[in-house]
């Protein structure tokens, strides 16, 4: 605190507009006036050009009929749904790409970073390899690299290749017995979420007596059991309540069965690949960043390499990983839009595709197809904000 | 990013900030920048595709070189954008190019709620099938439950569907963005049946490896009117798209060719003749043009049937009859009002 007789004797009273405070608000507010201006000048002037040149607006297309057919689709849809329609199946069609890709590029990425620091040289060269490869090649080409790499060389739907008369792979795609379930294939689903439940409360009552007493509960193996033996049981119990539906040959191609389409296969491929390159690279840098010491510590305590690696290594590492995978996962998301340069059906390709096209309003699809990106990817960046703030290190 | 999205935004934004269009505007920007800015296709043999030289052929891209005839007297006083299916109506409307001769069918939806104007028929057209030959099809009905490629943002799209369910078949539809990755995955077997405009069968079959593997389906499925479009709102530009490829079409039936133009202009005593070359009575300032835009027209580009046969017909690797395609007079639908 200064000194009183160093402060000005007669401080004359600020005049309002030259206070800091109130003019940075007020800077601030004519900013945001003139992007509001702007904005509004801009959305007047669309529609009016728009109208002035005879294009329809508005968002009423959705409600009519769409008239074309869709590769796949995860809800029921044919020719006489409408637009709006073709706008949830590109939807799911692009969640579901995500989805997978997200899965498989997490684990090829934990497995890879690991490996890359790996002891074994062999190892470790081979995750190089495979990082600096993949990592370092556009995502468009890989994407055509697996399509017709997976296309190519497959034979016609007659000459498929099976497996046990049931699984089927063609160039058309790869064909699964589908089980179909039976009325009371209900209790079935109950004993799976019973034993799911219960392996929760297993884990928490196991962490609380280890916290307790010290005594170790073999969480994995009984919680392993659990979910596959009661469901299981239930199962036989009930008489089977499902049967398998099997593909069969019948005219130009394979029908029945659940059918993985080489459209889907090449994208999530390529997708999981590419994106492991650059998660591995995050997992080695989230392990590196935990000091050597860490783990001398816990060997100096008697911790098994195995128990110190889960308990001390990967828990620091991943206050590391996550902020990475978040920007990862995200990248992912936006590149399934790629899947328009093979014909996979995602949303930019059925619907800122084919719908645009058919309805010509360009700037309607287009602005739902980015508020979809957009919501999607704020939303994966909420769930890991969340998840990171859950692992941070909590500072007492 | 993908270009659709591009072009998209970027139609979005020209949108955004242009000002209104006036009857007159486009020729006055034409003129003024020295070309037409014309819109063709990615790459379709015989009516949009570069050359060995680099340069465009075909009978749309004649459409555009028709344009730049009438208006400079110089065919090559044009600037093609290579658009894909989905792209096009989006490139014309944002002003992208000035017009679209990219093998378009001409429908009620996009002439009246698009905000654009189909000129008229340079192709009259039909969908068809392009099967592999040892695949044993002789006919589009026996193929149920077949899986088609097909090209996103067409009317083939909407034909297929509607073909499929007023005959009771089911199928499956795979979809590309280019028609050339269509005849790739044909070629690798994606699909049973290449589904497109016929006169587009022909010309992506030569590019298979094998063309004498695939046949072309007798079926036909649809009316496709092929034509070139421009923008609502400028019917001074529409007029000189219009009258360019009329004036083609009665140079044929007048008997003048690219050949014999000269010829005719300093000695024909024909009034049509004489009307269509610029000699006497029409006046080519009606629609902003020089009195003689029919001759440079004929000149530099030729007669329709010049035009067709160069790059569609006999004297092209495609060799397709005139068929629909003939003058009215010789038993096909070509017809053209007369220039008085």
């Amino acid at each position: 605190m200064p000194p009183d007789n160093l402060t000005a004797p007669d401080v004359q009273k600020v005049p309002w507009w030259r206070s800091p405070a109130i003019r940075a608000l007020l800077f601030q507010l004519f900013l945001v006036c003139g992007i509001l201006a702007f904005g509004y000048y801009i959305f007047n002037n669309t529609l009016q050009n728009m109208e002035q040149r005879g294009i329809t607006t508005g968002f009423d297309f959705l409600s009519n009929e769409a008239g074309f057919g869709i590769l796949k689709s995860l809800i029921e849809y044919d020719e006489t749904h409408t637009y709006g329609r073709t706008f949830l199946v590109g939807l799911l069609n692009t969640l579901l790409v995500a989805a997978l890709g997200i899965f498989f590029a997490t684990f090829i990425g934990f497995f890879m970073g690991v490996a890359r620091l790996s002891s074994n040289w062999l190892v470790a060269r081979l995750a190089t390899v495979y990082i600096e490869t993949f990592r370092n090649l556009p995502l468009l080409l890989q994407i055509m690299f697996w399509y017709f790499a997976v296309l190519r060389p497959l034979p016609r739907p007659r000459e498929s290749l099976s497996l046990g008369d049931s699984v089927f792979l063609n160039n058309r795609g790869l064909f699964l017995p589908e089980p179909v379930p039976e009325p009371g294939f209900w209790m079935v689903m109950t004993a799976l979420l019973v034993a799911i439940v219960a392996v929760f409360f297993i884990a928490r009552w196991a962490h609380r007596r280890q916290d307790r007493t010290g005594a170790q509960f073999p969480v994995f193996w009984v919680g392993g059991a659990l979910i596959v033996g009661l469901p299981l049981l239930v199962f036989l119990l009930s008489g089977s309540p499902m049967h398998w539906e099997y593909p069969a040959l019948k005219g130009f191609n394979f029908r029945g069965g659940l059918e993985v389409i080489p459209e889907l296969a090449a994208l999530v491929l390529a997708l999981s690949i590419y994106t492991g390159a650059f998660i591995a690279e995050a997992v080695r840098s989230g392990i590196l960043a935990v000091s050597h010491g860490q783990t001398e510590a816990a060997y100096a305590l008697g911790l098994r390499p195995k128990v110190t690696l889960k308990l001390v290594v990967i828990p620091q590492a991943m206050r590391v990983i996550i902020p990475q995978l978040t920007s990862q996962y995200l990248n992912l998301t936006k590149n399934s839009s790629l899947a328009t340069a093979i014909g996979y059906p995602d949303l930019v390709n059925v619907f800122a595709g084919t719908t645009l096209n058919q309805t010509g309003q360009a700037v309607e699809v287009i602005a739902m197809t980015m508020g979809v990106y957009l919501t999607i990817s704020l939303l994966i960046s909420l769930f890991m904000n969340w998840y990171n703030k859950r692992k941070q290190l909590v500072e007492r | 990013m993908n270009s659709k999205r591009v072009v998209g935004l970027g139609a979005a934004t020209l949108l955004s900030l242009a000002g209104l269009a006036h009857a007159g505007q486009t020729l006055d920007a034409v003129k003024a920048k020295g070309f037409v800015q014309c819109g063709v296709s990615t790459g379709l043999p015989g009516f949009s595709a570069a050359d060995e030289k680099g340069r465009f052929r075909g009978i749309d891209v004649d459409m555009c070189r028709g344009v730049a005839a009438a208006i400079f007297g110089d065919a090559d006083k044009v600037k093609y954008s290579p658009l894909t299916a989905k792209e096009r109506f989006t490139a014309l409307q944002s002003g992208e190019v000035d017009m679209l001769s990219r093998n378009t069918t001409w429908t009620y939806t996009r002439d009246t709620s698009l905000g654009l104007n189909f000129t008229g028929t340079n192709y009259y057209d039909g969908q068809g099938f392009l099967v592999a030959k040892d695949l044993g099809v002789k006919s589009a009905t026996e193929m149920d439950g077949a899986s088609f490629c097909i090209q996103a943002g067409t009317t083939t799209e909407l034909n297929l569907a509607d073909y499929f369910r007023s005959n009771k078949m089911e199928y499956t539809p795979i979809t590309f963005d280019t028609s050339d990755q269509t005849i790739k995955a044909f070629e690798a077997g994606r699909c049973d049946a290449l589904t497109s405009d016929q006169s587009q069968l022909y010309a992506l079959r030569i590019k298979l490896k094998d063309p004498n593997s695939a046949i072309v389906l007798p079926e036909v499925i649809s009316k496709e009117p092929l034509g070139p479009v421009v923008r609502q709102g400028d019917d001074e530009w529409f007029n000189i798209v219009k009258w360019m490829l009329f004036a083609m079409i009665n140079a044929e039936e007048l008997g003048v060719t690219s050949a014999n133009v000269d010829d005719m202009k300093a000695n024909s005593t024909d009034p049509n003749v004489r009307r269509l070359l610029g000699v006497e009575g029409v006046k080519g300032e009606w629609m902003g043009l020089t009195n003689d835009w029919g001759y440079n027209i004929v000149k530099h580009v030729g007669n329709y049937g010049e035009v067709f046969e160069r790059n569609v017909g006999m004297g092209s690797p495609l060799k397709i009859s005139r068929g629909l395609n003939a003058l009215w007079s010789k038993g096909g639908i070509q017809y053209a009002p007369p220039i008085r």
